[in-house]
């Protein structure tokens, strides 16, 4: 029995990690479809609506990089994964890249062997309280019950906030973004927290969101950003240049309205024609073609238009630009050159 | 000169390895068991190779690096600096607290059930009926998952309590919310302390002496009272006649007891409504008590059907047999029907003892930080050590599962059809 289980183990370990090595790149072609892994459903971010259909700003980065390399924003297999099994899910080859609001840290980074490809939302914790408490500041959380996700940076950062406010609190691990609505909205915890974003997004689904308030401290830094795994090389450079394709974009004017026009022909802007492949072999050095830049704004838009299509102030999330405006803005959303 | 046919003993030929049917079992086993250890040695350099080309080395130096998160349940001290090891061992505790209470608690279910079953009221024996499949033909997680969504949704918030829509039950002396119920905790006021033993080691535990004053003071009641049974059993061997002596019996327990109580100072904590939660007292979760109640009832429906089955397998001519000798029904059932049924129900009591350990995996469902949650969830998260840890997890639940095996085998002996 024992030795049953053993190598029942190792044979799925060692299948695991054979899949991974592989290039990536080669099996999506191969597949035809990008696996792309993303939340069990948080509204703006990656949720699927009445039809089913995927949506949010996670889910269009997806679509950008399946337009890029296969020219289809529609061939994604969007795979759900909650705060525990992501890694697994990466690590194992079981998705090609994960784009669901996880922060970048240095153990993420070496010592899980990911790659995370750059910050697509400038994010930080929060805690989301309902105004009937009375509570204006996270110190008066002593003693709370806080619900919170596994697995999360948001659990480690929790746990070292009480421990440096000298403050109690007991907490509620809950699996899935939804799980945390049902029990804070119960009354089984006081407070949840996550990132402020993921806050505003849970808010903007309850019946009367202007009963609850996040409050005003951010605990930590969260930068959030797709990752792929370490050692692909070939594979994170792809995904690394759609993401910055959709910001130079934006900072360059390029919108899903006009890029029909600066595509036809070379126009004035060389970094716009080497962008969108009127002008040298940017593309191909990718292991693309030379329209993959075009395809991937095209998919969704460019990053603002992203941006505001799903969580911006128009929409039920209302999140601002704040340090996600691009950086001749005042934020820190910034691409280096296409050259 | 002899024409007998005698097998060739020294000659050997290497084709006998197959045409012999003296060497031929030999050889296929042989030839398995190659292919067997091949097999392993390719899956172990396949893993080794793989997780070499990924740059992570296998290794458990992981275990003794800080934990960082906070558990709600903690059997022993634990903060977020402890290392990995001892928040495994939370959760180890975690996961044998809801396995011990299950398996009580379902046994209590199972044999009351079971033995409902049975009964003439014919009431009765359908709700019993409708218990037993009702639970067992449902998946234990949905009733997992059922029975914490009525405890979150339908009970009362503690803010329900402040506010007077709520208020406490037994005499103000137990809290149900939909957080938990906090029940009152014993305290002595003039406690003897704790031991500190392991240091401050990952295994560190601390053991109260008032505990162990008052065990010390029951085992000795409970050998007074065996002693005083004794003398009766002699009285009555030489006279015929049998003191009265429950009383003695009785006392001998109860009144050492109450007084090292009443020298240790005990009193009752109770819950109390202060800040945002209620303080004091023993808060039991409702993560624990879902798990406890969907795995006792799910493993009970079970074990109602084994005690009925061994209950029904003790032939019906032993019970006339034991009236026809003038015995009463409660004697005959301890004395004749019993320790023939626990026979048969021992052995298939095992396994559901075991499944309910095993089904106590199911935990994160609710949130309850049992070993899967702390050292197969949080702890495989933050390290990334996927293939250790698992193997670590496997490792405790197989140790848990043969210690219940052997400890039930041992009871199994001791009842079991004694053949001389």
């Amino acid at each position: 029995m024992k030795r049953t289980v053993f190598f029942g183990a190792l044979t799925v370990a060692s299948i695991a990690a054979g899949a991974s090595a592989a290039a990536t790149l080669d099996d999506v072609k191969a597949r035809g479809k990008l696996n792309c892994g993303v939340t069990t459903g948080l509204v703006g971010f990656a949720a699927p609506d009445a039809n089913g259909k995927w949506e949010g700003f996670d889910v269009d980065f997806c679509r950008a990089v399946a337009a890029a390399v296969l020219g289809d924003a529609n061939a994604v297999e969007f795979v759900p994964t909650t705060g525990k099994t992501r890694f697994t899910a990466l690590a194992s080859g079981e998705v090609d890249m994960l784009a669901r609001n996880t922060t970048w840290t240095l153990s993420r980074d070496v010592d899980l062997k990911f790659d995370f490809i750059g910050v697509n939302y400038y994010d930080g914790q929060g805690f989301l309280v309902s105004k009937e408490m009375g509570v204006s500041s996270a110190k008066d959380l002593d003693g709370a019950t806080v619900c919170i996700q596994t697995g999360t940076t948001t659990e480690l950062n929790l746990a070292d906030f009480f421990r440096a406010n000298n403050i109690s609190y007991e907490p509620v691990p809950i699996e899935t973004n939804a799980e945390g609505q049902q029990q804070y909205l119960a009354g089984a915890c006081d407070t949840y927290t996550t990132d402020a974003s993921g806050l505003a997004a849970t808010r903007a689904t309850f019946e009367n969101p202007s009963d609850h308030v996040v409050l005003p401290e951010i605990i930590s830094k969260e930068p959030l950003g797709p990752l792929v795994r370490h050692g692909d090389n070939e594979w994170g450079d792809i995904v690394r240049w759609t993401l910055n394709a959709l910001i130079s974009a934006e900072e360059l004017g390029i919108t899903s309205a006009n890029i029909g026009e600066l595509s036809a022909a070379a126009g004035d802007n060389p970094e716009i024609n080497r962008m969108l492949g009127t002008e040298g072999n940017l593309g191909e050095m990718l292991g693309l073609d030379a329209d993959w830049a075009k395809r991937a704004i095209m998919a969704g838009g460019n990053y603002g238009e992203v941006f505001a299509k799903n969580i911006g102030e128009s929409t039920p999330i209302a999140l601002a630009r704040g340090l996600n405006a691009q950086w001749k803005d005042g934020g820190l959303i910034y691409s280096p050159p296409f050259r | 000169m002899t024409t007998t046919t005698d097998p060739h003993q020294g000659q050997f030929r290497l084709s006998m390895l197959l045409y012999d049917s003296r060497y031929r079992s030999m050889t296929i086993q042989i030839v398995a068991l190659i292919g067997f250890l091949m097999l392993i040695g390719w899956l172990l350099s396949n893993t080794a190779q793989n997780l070499a080309d990924l740059g992570k080395e296998p290794g458990f130096s992981f275990m003794f690096e800080p934990a960082g998160y906070d558990i709600n349940q903690r059997l022993l001290d634990y903060n977020s600096q402890d290392s990995h090891l001892r928040a495994s061992l939370m959760g180890l505790l975690n996961t044998l607290l809801v396995a011990a209470m299950g398996c009580i608690a379902a046994t209590v279910i199972g044999v009351i059930v079971g033995v409902l079953r049975l009964s003439p009221n014919w009431i009765v024996a359908r709700l019993s009926a409708v218990y037993v499949e009702g639970f067992r033909n449902v998946p234990v997680l949905l009733w997992i998952v059922f029975i914490m969504a009525v405890l979150i949704e339908t009970l009362p918030q503690p803010s329900a309590f402040r506010k007077g829509e709520a208020s406490m039950s037994l005499w103000d002396t137990v809290a149900i919310t939909n957080r938990g119920v906090y029940i009152p905790e014993p305290l002595f006021s003039r406690s003897l302390g704790d031991i500190h033993l392991l240091g401050s080691s990952a295994l560190r535990f601390d053991v109260s002496l008032d505990l162990l004053a008052l065990l010390a003071v029951l085992i000795a009641g409970i050998l007074t009272s065996v002693l005083i049974k004794r003398r009766a059993d002699v009285i009555q061997e030489a006279t015929g006649e049998r003191p009265r002596t429950w009383h003695l019996r009785v006392g001998a327990i109860v009144v050492p007891f109450i007084l090292v109580l009443a020298v240790l100072g005990f009193y009752l904590g109770y819950p109390e409504l202060k800040g945002f939660n209620f303080k004091g007292g023993t808060h039991l979760r409702n993560s624990l008590i879902a798990l406890w109640l969907a795995l006792s009832l799910y493993t009970g429906a079970f074990i109602a059907e084994i005690v009925r089955s061994g209950i029904l397998a003790v032939s019906k001519g032993q019970t006339e047999a034991a009236g026809a000798l003038g015995m009463r029904p409660n004697r005959t059932m301890s004395l004749v029907v019993l320790p023939q049924a626990l026979r048969v129900i021992i052995p298939p009591l095992i396994s559901n003892y075991l499944n309910l350990t095993k089904n106590s995996s199911l935990a994160i469902a609710v949130g309850y930080m049992d070993i899967t949650g702390t050292l197969g969830g949080i702890t495989m998260n933050q390290t990334g050590r996927e293939l250790e840890t698992v193997l670590l997890l496997m490792l405790v639940y197989l140790t848990i599962s043969l210690t219940i095996s052997a400890v039930m085998n041992w009871y199994n002996e001791s009842v079991k059809l004694k053949e001389r």
